[in-house]
């Protein structure tokens, strides 16, 4: 089954999203060295809707999520092609701040990440959260970063269990509180987009449902782009998936067609199962 | 099913075959690491053994007590009473007479001149300097505790064999009869040798201190660690976090490398090149010392803190860099906190290498015999190894037990720097 797709292969389904577009990506091009890790992708990413990524490991799926906050560039033998665009904004062919192109430190802070391993920073969960609005100037004073924690651990779920400890190490939290933690650090910047690189996969069930709700509920505000490896959650979570296999955009599409009845072979081979 | 009960059999067979060869490896492996570290604290208590009971007897030094007429005819023989006159007074005479009323046996001039040499050279000065301090005092009788001559010391240490012959030792049979006379009287004293911890350098072992030594290396090293911790840190910072991987950095890389292994003496010809025919420093001095150490110290400081930042997470900062922050931001907020145990781990033990490093400071003239203890860091000082170097090359025996008393105030020291390196490091260290 390990058919190479054609270095011309044009991703099927529907690369459009019903929603009002966010970004979006023209032929996307990945290599890390030699490596041609991503092919040729296109797609739109919608607001208020959450899209998940699927595919077997290896895939693309991490390459391309870290591409739409260029996180990539961290990568010293990683080049990225093609255009991918915020709000009709260019994120790589410019990014000085002061001529009203992108700045890489103001796209970093509209598209937010949250990580696969939980990463709080070793300091105060309250400082956790304060980071990103500390550093980009959100808050007027104490009191109003005050209010800012406080929503964000609210919003996440996380207020009730920690309110009495905020000075306590982020560290010091079980492993499904520090992911709603850094989803709480991630939301404190106020940004448009989410990434999710499978937020659960180091979590237990009871966890990673609460973070799926988490997910559920944030729509309303973010658009959300979610890596998984749990054809389920895709499912259940959820508007729009896309399906990568061999750095290839196989088929993307809303997740009822995807998950019911896709439309290329390689497609139903991983949701039926047989591959992945 | 018969099949597979037999091979099951035969595989637990062969796995309880295969555990007695690995349980064998593992013991051979434990006789090993145990025989050598056994070796190594042999080694090690052979040194300490050594240094401690040729050391141990130079934190002690004898004295005699003696009743001194501060006579003002001698003291003002001129009846003038101007404070220049305390300088040129003959206070040996003075010690002379109160010594004769307790040796009264004395009898030609040779044996007047041995009993002299009983007490050290340096008795007169402690007793001109009493009395340039107290002017009142001259006219009385007063006690003094006044140091006697390192050979008496020696031989009242036990090291003096007196079965041996005569001319084969420096203190003579009369000398000893007298010594023993006056320890007879009580007059002979043991005390805790205060003098090695309060003056500098000095020909007479008696009067040899290591004050100066301490100075200068304590006056080298702060300039060592403000020099180049910032310098180290900030350049491993930058070629960790910041600097593309290419061939410029990997050729950077094997050069700090090298630089780290490159014999000290090398930077003590580039500091006399550099800082005393270049600039024209003062030669001898901790500037010029200091300067050479932190040169030495500087790439050992690199190579650890660049091991200390790549030890943490990289996740870490892609926490940070995602949120938004700055290359800078990410660097400074999170990932130096993390890494800053392990730098100044690093710099403590580059420093105590430095703190033990003595040919370096040779080339730089640090060898000179000084006596001041420095007040700035240009005036010319000794260092602690290089008192070592100097003591052990004296010929006087009093200089061996001075020796290895350096010796166990270096090692004091290097254990304290080691010691802080460490509670440093659990100090800071972030738990996780």
């Amino acid at each position: 089954m390990e058919e190479e797709l054609d270095s011309n292969f044009i991703t099927v389904g529907n690369i459009k999203t019903e929603k009002s577009v966010i970004m979006n990506v023209e032929d996307c091009n990945v290599y890390y060295g030699d490596v041609h890790a991503l092919k040729n992708v296109n797609m739109e990413i919608g607001k208020s809707e959450v899209l998940a990524l699927i595919g077997p490991s290896g895939c693309g799926k991490s390459t391309f999520i870290r591409c739409l906050n260029r996180l990539n560039d961290t990568i010293d033998i990683a080049r990225v092609t093609g255009k991918i665009s915020l709000d009709g904004q260019d994120i790589y062919s410019d990014y000085i701040n002061s001529s009203g192109n992108m700045d890489v430190v103001l796209l970093r802070a509209r598209v937010g990440m949250v990580f696969q391993k939980p990463n709080p920073f070793p300091k105060s969960i309250f400082e956790n959260v304060a980071y990103g609005p500390k550093i980009h100037g959100l808050t007027k004073d104490k009191q109003d970063l005050n209010d800012l924690v406080e929503s964000c651990l609210v919003k996440v779920g996380l207020w009730d269990e920690v309110k009495d400890r905020l000075e306590d190490s982020g560290t010091s939290l079980s492993g499904g509180q520090q992911q709603r933690l850094c989803i709480a650090r991630a939301i404190a910047v106020q940004p448009e987009v989410i990434l999710m690189d499978e937020p659960c996969s180091a979590l237990d069930p009871i966890a990673t449902e609460r973070i799926e709700d988490l997910i559920s509920e944030l729509k309303q505000n973010y658009a959300l782009v979610v890596v998984t490896h749990s054809m389920q959650q895709a499912s259940r979570i959820s508007q729009r998936a896309a399906y990568f296999h061999m750095g290839n955009l196989v088929e993307v599409d809303s997740s009822e067609k995807i998950f019911n009845d896709p439309s290329h072979a390689l497609t139903t081979n991983y949701i039926s199962g047989r591959i992945g | 099913m018969n099949n597979i009960n037999s091979s099951d059999l035969s595989v637990t067979k062969l796995i309880e075959k295969s555990l007695e060869k690995r349980n064998q490896k593992e013991r051979y492996f434990r006789i090993y690491g145990l025989s050598s570290l056994v070796i190594a604290v042999v080694f090690l208590l052979t040194f300490f053994a050594s240094i401690i009971s040729t050391g141990y007897q130079a934190f002690i030094k004898t004295d005699i007590e003696l009743e001194v007429f501060l006579d003002s005819e001698v003291i003002y023989p001129n009846g003038t009473k101007t404070a220049e006159d305390l300088f040129f007074v003959d206070y040996d005479s003075l010690i002379f007479t109160s010594l004769k009323e307790q040796l009264p046996e004395l009898k030609n001039r040779n044996e007047r001149r041995q009993a002299r040499l009983i007490l050290s050279s340096g008795a007169s000065y402690q007793i001109q300097n009493k009395i340039i301090k107290d002017k009142s005092l001259v006219g009385q009788t007063v006690s003094f505790i006044l140091p006697l001559d390192d050979e008496v010391d020696m031989y009242l240490k036990g090291y003096v064999d007196t079965e041996s012959s005569e001319n084969s030792r420096k203190i003579t049979d009369f000398q000893i009869a007298l010594v023993e006379n006056l320890n007879k009287k009580g007059l002979i004293h043991k005390n805790f040798n205060t003098t090695l911890f309060v003056s500098g350098d000095s020909r007479e072992p008696e009067l040899a201190g290591i004050l100066g030594a301490l100075v200068g290396s304590f006056m080298m090293l702060s300039i060592t660690f403000i020099i180049s911790f910032p310098l180290a840190v900030s350049a491993a910072i930058y070629l960790e976090e910041f600097a593309k991987k290419n061939m410029w950095t990997d050729f950077l890389e094997v050069n700090i490398n090298n630089l780290a292994a490159v014999p000290s003496i090398i930077y003590g010809l580039l500091g006399l090149a550099i800082f005393i025919n270049f600039f024209g420093f003062p030669r001898s001095a901790p500037i010029v010392g200091g300067l050479v150490l932190s040169l030495m110290t500087f790439p050992v400081v690199i190579i650890a803190s660049r091991a200390a930042l790549k030890s943490v997470p990289p996740s870490i900062r892609d926490a940070a860099l995602g949120l938004g922050a700055s290359k800078i931001q990410t660097t400074l907020h999170h990932v130096v906190p993390l890494a800053l145990p392990g730098m100044l781990t690093g710099s403590i033990v580059g420093m105590a290498r430095a703190l033990g490093e003595s040919a370096p400071l040779i080339m730089i003239g640090m060898v000179a015999f000084v006596v001041d203890i420095p007040t700035s860091i240009t005036e010319p000082s000794a260092a602690l190894p290089v008192q070592v170097f100097l003591w052990s090359d004296a010929p006087e025996r009093g200089f061996a037990e001075k020796t290895s008393a350096a010796i166990l105030v270096l090692l004091v020291f290097l254990v304290l720097m080691n010691s802080l390196a460490i509670w440093l490091r659990n100090k800071f260290q972030i738990k996780w």
